[in-house]
């Protein structure tokens, strides 16, 4: 089964960059995870002040929000995708990154296995089946 | 099982291979190195719950396990034992008390790993030992899962990996990793190992016992290690390769009733693209050595053909008829050969594939191989030679054991295929 690791730092924007020692003991965690043959992928992200926010309202209607933002909020800084046999082990890798005011939650990703079978068809049905 | 235990278990799967290799380089003998290893284990499951998991379980592990080795040395000691043992032992009690008890350096822990992969694929095994011993011993599985995965009862299971153990510690089977030609003539087996634990979890079809699916991460998982830990060997990139891009078509392979879907069939939408672009680079890793691709580099270049073709009719026959010549030279087999006249079928017409088969329809391995009349048929029905094609196809249905594939077969035979 794969996990979702999301990194969600815990400071303010003009201290996105992180110092050469964290790049450093991040990049021997990821290679631990990738020597243990279960890394998938992983991706570090720019600020959210750089990107922009596409946001619906009930009747489905997309309002475009360009970034920086006024308010503050919790927002992903990066993520791995892992290959792991339990929740329990995805949740010990998760415990060994080497983390500094930040919170990292691990989430469970669907499998087409999950699905009821009319959602299974309806992705058939779109994706050229 | 407790939260508690589910937790120590997790850190037991992701630290007990190397604690295995690490203790067997001191005490040269895989099976004492996984008593010594469970030893530990047993701590952990007294110890964490109190006390909480440590911050690095590894090294805990790793002392408590060498504490209790030396302990169980000294004390074997006063009994009667042969002259050899006595010294075979002492070395390795010395060995462990002059060991720190700090982590191996990196690269020391990824020559132990890669050992402990040699040491179980050791070809003094059985394929079956071999394939038991690298699921404990490098997988962390009990001995109930890996009977559960290959369906066997336990006791049989049992059995193989104590024998294992006492074959490689009876021929005195260094632990160590080859060197120089040796190397060469023992990754086959390596890779054999890793690819055999893979077919077992592809073979299942869907909504079988959980364990066998689970048993293509674990070889996808045992080959990634193995390509990071010998990343000059190009195969050990094929195999990678080659089982990245059939893993991605796991949830294409079977209808909703379970039944099995051909690969040209399959709705490549639902091709796991994350796991075709890990194919492709494994492979291209493997492409950019010196030298030209082996058996495994092969099959996985065939299998990214298909992968790149977005609609099957795009696949590009012509590349994989090639690619099937070379395989048959570098890997003969009635089966490849088999293959190759579907690709040569394909790519230059019904009659090319034909006459390839006439080759290898006398071959004794084919002779109740229902493929080799269904291939036929294909052929036969594509070349409008209609009333061949039917008898062929009724023959492939008397020699398969599998319903689903009987009546389609039949089916065919009617002309409605």
């Amino acid at each position: 089964m794969r996990f979702m690791m999301f990194m969600y730092p815990q400071i303010e924007e003009q201290d996105w960059q992180p110092s050469a020692e964290a790049v450093e003991a991040m990049s021997r965690y990821n290679e631990e995870l990738r020597k243990a043959g279960m890394l998938l992928s992983l991706d570090g992200l720019h600020p959210p002040s750089e990107g922009g926010v596409v946001s619906f309202d009930s009747e489905g209607t997309a309002t475009v929000t360009d970034g920086p933002f006024a308010e503050a909020k919790e927002v992903v800084g990066g993520y791995w995708l892992i290959q792991a046999r339990s929740k329990e082990e995805a949740l010990e890798w998760a415990g060994r990154v080497p983390g500094e005011s930040c919170r990292v939650e691990v989430r469970r990703v669907f499998e087409m296995e999950d699905f009821p079978q009319d959602v299974q068809d309806a992705v058939s049905e779109n994706f050229g089946g | 099982m407790s939260e508690a235990t589910r937790a120590i278990e997790a850190v037991w799967r992701i630290e007990s291979a190397r604690l295995v290799a690490g203790l067997a380089r001191v005490v040269g003998d895989v099976g004492l190195a996984e008593d010594l290893a469970q030893d530990a284990l047993v701590a952990a499951l007294e110890a964490w719950p109190r006390s909480g998991v440590p911050d690095n379980p590894g090294a805990w592990l790793m002392a408590t396990a060498k504490n209790r080795a030396i302990d169980r040395l000294r004390r074997e000691k006063t009994y009667e034992r042969k002259r050899e043992e006595v010294a075979r032992e002492t070395g390795a009690l010395f060995a462990l008390e002059r060991s720190e008890f700090e982590a191996a350096a990196d690269d020391e822990i990824g020559d132990d790993l890669l050992a402990l992969i040699f040491t179980c694929c050791h070809p003094l095994l059985t394929r079956e030992a071999r394939v038991a011993l690298t699921l404990r011993l490098l997988g962390g599985l009990t001995t109930p899962e890996i009977a559960r995965a290959f369906l066997v009862p336990e006791p049989t299971v049992a059995q193989r990996l104590v024998r294992a153990k006492r074959t490689l510690r009876d021929a005195k089977v260094p632990f160590e990793v080859p060197r120089g030609a040796e190397l060469g003539e023992r990754l086959p087996s390596v890779l054999e190992v890793i690819y055999l634990v893979f077919n077992e979890g592809y073979a299942a079809s869907a909504g079988e016992e959980w364990t066998r699916p689970d048993l293509c991460e674990e070889a996808l998982r045992l080959g990634r290690i193995l390509a990071e830990l010998s990343p000059d060997e190009p195969e050990a990139h094929g195999l990678v390769a080659l089982m990245e891009i059939q893993a991605s078509r796991s949830a294409a392979r079977h209808g909703p009733d379970g039944s099995p879907v051909l690969l040209l069939k399959q709705d490549r939408g639902r091709w796991d693209p994350l796991l075709i672009v890990r194919g492709r680079r494994a492979l291209e890793r493997a492409e950019a050595m010196p030298g030209p691709l082996g058996p495994y580099g092969l099959q996985a270049a065939i299998a990214a053909c298909h992968a790149r073709a977005i609609r099957a009719e795009e696949t590009d026959w012509v590349r994989i008829a090639a690619l099937y010549d070379t395989l048959a030279q570098v890997s003969p087999s009635p089966v490849v050969e088999l293959n190759r006249a579907v690709a040569v079928g394909m790519a230059f017409g019904p009659e090319a594939g034909l006459e390839l088969l006439e080759r290898i329809e006398d071959d004794p391995a084919l002779a109740r191989y229902h493929l080799l009349p269904s291939v036929r048929g294909d052929l036969l029905e594509k070349a409008g030679r209609t009333e061949e094609a039917a008898s062929e196809f009724k023959k492939a249905a008397t020699l398969t054991s599998n319903d689903r594939e009987k009546d389609l077969l039949l089916r065919r035979a009617e002309g409605q295929g």
